[in-house]
C-alpha cells in the first residue's frame, strides 16, 4: 500500500517531528514577546511560549514537570496578564516602544547567553539519542516522598533505596517558610488603611475624662454628638 | 481508548490480513479518532445541555420551555440554535484589538479541550494516561480564563473589561479551596493518576471516597461550591452578570465565536463533574459492583470485558450528567452573589473549611488506616511499610505504554526504531522490571 509515500515519510522520526513543532513553537513565540509593542500581546505570546515548553515536557516523559510548568509559569502568567490589561486600559500605557540602544544592548546579552547554553547543551552524550520511554516513566510518588524526607527510588548504582540518602525536606520548609513570609508581606502592604480622625478630634474624645457619678461610658459619644 | 477499539476490530474482522499501514498513518488515525471522540462528548454535550439548560429553567420558572422545534419536548432547539449562529454576521468593534478578539474564543475552547485528554471514561478509556492526571486536570482548567480575560480586554468595552476582571479574581481565588479540595482523593488514594484513584473505589459504593469517612462527605461539597465557582456559573457568574454588565466578557461577541465561549463553559461543567465523579463518586464503578458478582473480571473473554469498559464508560457519563443537572438546578435556584460575597464565600468559609477537613481527614487516616473495616486486626504499621514499599517494590507508572496498532506495518525501518522502542513493542515492555497486567501482555504477544 503507497508503495511511493510510505518509505521516505516512515524514515522520518516523529518524535523528532514532534519534538521540532513544539521546539519551533516556543522559540517563534519567544521571539515573538521581545518584538511585540503591547503588554497585553506579549503576555499572551509568553503564555504560548511557556504552553509550548509544557508540550515538550510531557514529549520528553518528564508529565510532573509539565504539569508543574502548566500550573505555575502558564498560570503565574495569568497575573501578568491581569496587570498589563488594568495598565493598559488607558491609552498612554498601550504601546511600548524599545530603544535601539536597549534592543542592541539586550540582543548581545541574549546572544553570548545562547551560545554558552547551546555549548553546554550539546556536551551532553545522552541527549543525542532519543531515548524514549523504554521502561514506564517513574511517578510523581518518589518527588514528593523525597520533599518529606524520605527517598524511597532506587538509586542507579544497585544500593538500597533505605541507605542514607537525604531528602528534601530542609529546603522544603526555607522555601514554605519563605513564601509564607511573601504573603505576609504582601498582605501587609495590601492592607485598607486605618481611617485616622483628625487629631483635634481624637484629643477632644479621649481626653474627656470618665466622671464615675454621672454615667461616665455615654461621655465621648454624647461629645461626638455635640461635635 | 478508540485505539484499544480499532485494534479489536481490525483483529476481529481479520482486516490485519490485508490492510497494512504504515506507522505514521497508523498513528495519526488513531489520535484523529481519539480527539474526535472526545470533541464530540464536549459539542455533543454541549446541544445536549443546552436543551436540557432551557427546559430545566423553565420547569423551575414554572414555563414550558421550547416546545416546538423538533416534536413535542423540543428537543432540536439546539439545532436550530446552532444553525441560527453559523448564519449571524461575525461583528468585530471598531477599536478592539483585532487578533485577540478574534483568537480568544478558542483559547477558552481550548483550554477545555485539553484537560479532557487526561480524563479517563473507563478503565482504558483515556485519551493519554498521565500519572499526574489530577494536576494536570486541574492546571489546564485554571487556564481557560486566559480566554475570558483576552476577550475582555480585546473587545474595547468596559463591560467586557469589568467582567474579566472579575473572572480573574474569582478563579485566581478559588483555585486555592479546589486544590485542597483535589488532594483530599489523592492523599487517600496515594497516586495522582486519575485512573488509579477510580480503580481505588471499585467495589460496593460504601467506598467511594464520599462515604470513607464524615470529612470527605463535608469537603465534597465545598469542592461542588468550588467547581460552581471556578467554571463560572450561577450563582457566581460575575463575569456575565447580565443585570449589571450587559452580557460581560462576551458583550461584543456574536455568532460563532460567542458560541465557542458557551461550549467551553458547557465542556468545563462536564469536566468538573466527570472529575468529582472520579474523585469522589467511583468514576467508572457503579453503586453496585454488577461486574464483579456476575463474574466478568479481567481475563474473561475480550467481549465480555468490552461490555464492563462500556458499561463503566455509561455510569460515568451518567453521574457527570447528573453534576452538570445540580448545577443547572443551582444556577436557576439560588439569586447571584455579589463580589464581596463571592469573596467572602472563599476566603472565608470554602478555604477554612478544605483545610480543616484535610486535617481531618489526615487524622482520620492515621487512626484508621485502610479504613474503617478493612483497618480491624491489621497493625498500622504493617500498612505503612506497604505504602513506602510501594506496589511491586519500584515507583513506576502503572500506565502500560500503548501497544501498537494492529494495523501498523511490523517491518521495522531505518530511523524509526527510536519509535518503535518507545511504543513499547513487544520484548521492550516485558523486559522491564514491573510485570504487565497479563491480559496486556496477551495482548501485546498478539501483536504481529
Amino acid at each position: 500500500m503507497m508503495p511511493l509515500l510510505a518509505p521516505p515519510l516512515a524514515a522520518i522520526n516523529w518524535h523528532s517531528v514532534l519534538f521540532l513543532l513544539f521546539a519551533a513553537a516556543a522559540c517563534s513565540c519567544a521571539v515573538a514577546v521581545v518584538l511585540a509593542d503591547n503588554v497585553v500581546r506579549m503576555a499572551f505570546y509568553l503564555v504560548l511560549s511557556l504552553a509550548a515548553t509544557a508540550g515538550l515536557f510531557f514529549l520528553a516523559g518528564a508529565e510532573f514537570v509539565g504539569a508543574m510548568q502548566l500550573m505555575i509559569y502558564v498560570g503565574g502568567t495569568l497575573v501578568l496578564l491581569v496587570f498589563g490589561v488594568m495598565l493598559t486600559a488607558q491609552a498612554p500605557f498601550v504601546s511600548i516602544k524599545t530603544s535601539a540602544g536597549d534592543r542592541v544592548l539586550a540582543g548581545m546579552v541574549g546572544a553570548a547567553l545562547l551560545a554558552v547554553l547551546l555549548q553546554a547543551a550539546f556536551r551532553v552524550e545522552s541527549w543525542r539519542r532519543p531515548a524514549l520511554a523504554a521502561e514506564p516513566a517513574p511517578t510523581a510518588t518518589p518527588i514528593g516522598m523525597a520533599l518529606l524526607g524520605v527517598r524511597v527510588d532506587a538509586p542507579a548504582d544497585g544500593t538500597p533505596p533505605d541507605a542514607v540518602r537525604s531528602g528534601y525536606l530542609l529546603p522544603f520548609e526555607i522555601v514554605s517558610v519563605h513564601l509564607l513570609v511573601v504573603l505576609v508581606g504582601a498582605a501587609y502592604l495590601a492592607r485598607a488603611k486605618r481611617r485616622r480622625t483628625p487629631r483635634s478630634i481624637d484629643v477632644a474624645a479621649s481626653t474627656v475624662v470618665p466622671d464615675a457619678a454621672a454615667g461616665a461610658w455615654e461621655r465621648p459619644g454624647a461629645a461626638g454628638v455635640r461635635r | 481508548m478508540a485505539d484499544l477499539l480499532i485494534n479489536k476490530l481490525i483483529k476481529e474482522i481479520g482486516l490485519s490480513s490485508w490492510l497494512v499501514l504504515p506507522d505514521w498513518l497508523a498513528w495519526t488515525i488513531t489520535a484523529v479518532v481519539t480527539a474526535g471522540l472526545v470533541l464530540n462528548v464536549i459539542a455533543g454535550g454541549a446541544l445536549v445541555f443546552i436543551w436540557a439548560e432551557r427546559k430545566i429553567a423553565a420547569r423551575i420558572q414554572d414555563r414550558l420551555g421550547p416546545t416546538r422545534t423538533g416534536g413535542r419536548f423540543g428537543w432540536l432547539q439546539s439545532l436550530a440554535d446552532g444553525i441560527k449562529l453559523l448564519a449571524k454576521e461575525d461583528l468585530m468593534p471598531e477599536g478592539a484589538d483585532g487578533m485577540l478578539f478574534r483568537l480568544a474564543p478558542y483559547v477558552s475552547f481550548c483550554a477545555s479541550f485539553c484537560a479532557f485528554i487526561a480524563l479517563p471514561f473507563a478503565f482504558d478509556f483515556v485519551g493519554q494516561r498521565l500519572n499526574v492526571g489530577v494536576f494536570f486536570v486541574v492546571a489546564v482548567l485554571g487556564l481557560e480564563v486566559f480566554g475570558v480575560i483576552l476577550a475582555g480586554y480585546a473587545s474595547a468595552s468596559k463591560w467586557s473589561l469589568f467582567g474579566a476582571m472579575r473572572e480573574a479574581a474569582q478563579v485566581v481565588s478559588y483555585e486555592v479551596p479546589l486544590g485542597m479540595c483535589v488532594v483530599v482523593p489523592v492523599m487517600l488514594a496515594g497516586s495522582m493518576d486519575l485512573v488509579t484513584i477510580a480503580e481505588k473505589q471499585a467495589g460496593w459504593f460504601t467506598s467511594w471516597y464520599l462515604f470513607h469517612d464524615p470529612f470527605t462527605f463535608v469537603i465534597f461539597w465545598v469542592y461542588v461550591t468550588c467547581a460552581v465557582a471556578s467554571v463560572n456559573r450561577a450563582p457566581f457568574d460575575l463575569a456575565e452578570a447580565e443585570s449589571e454588565l450587559v452580557a460581560g466578557f462576551h458583550t461584543e461577541y456574536s455568532g460563532l465565536r460567542w458560541s465557542f465561549f458557551f461550549m467551553a463553559e458547557y465542556g468545563s461543567m462536564f469536566l468538573v463533574s466527570a472529575l468529582a465523579a472520579v474523585l469522589f463518586l467511583g468514576g467508572w464503578n457503579g453503586p453496585v459492583p454488577l461486574a464483579a458478582l456476575l463474574g466478568l473480571s479481567e481475563g474473561t473473554g475480550d467481549t465480555a470485558h468490552y461490555l464492563v469498559r462500556l458499561v463503566g464508560c455509561g455510569n460515568l457519563l451518567l453521574k457527570a450528567t447528573l453534576g452538570v443537572l445540580l448545577m443547572m438546578w443551582i444556577r436557576w435556584t439560588l439569586p447571584r452573589l455579589r463580589i464581596d460575597q463571592v469573596m467572602t464565600t472563599c476566603l472565608k468559609y470554602c478555604t477554612p473549611i478544605a483545610a480543616a477537613m484535610f486535617a481531618g481527614v489526615m487524622a482520620w487516616q492515621l487512626a484508621f488506616p485502610g479504613g474503617v473495616v478493612r483497618s480491624f486486626g491489621r497493625p498500622a504499621g504493617e500498612i505503612r511499610e506497604g505504602w513506602l514499599q510501594g506496589p511491586g517494590g519500584a515507583f513506576r507508572s502503572e500506565a502500560v505504554p500503548r501497544p501498537r496498532p494492529a494495523a501498523a506495518r511490523v517491518v521495522p525501518l531505518p530511523g524509526a526504531d527510536g519509535i518503535a522502542a518507545g511504543m513499547g513493542v513487544g520484548g521492550t515492555v516485558g523486559s522491564s522490571t514491573r510485570p504487565l497486567p497479563a491480559e496486556v501482555q496477551a495482548r501485546l504477544e498478539d501483536l504481529p
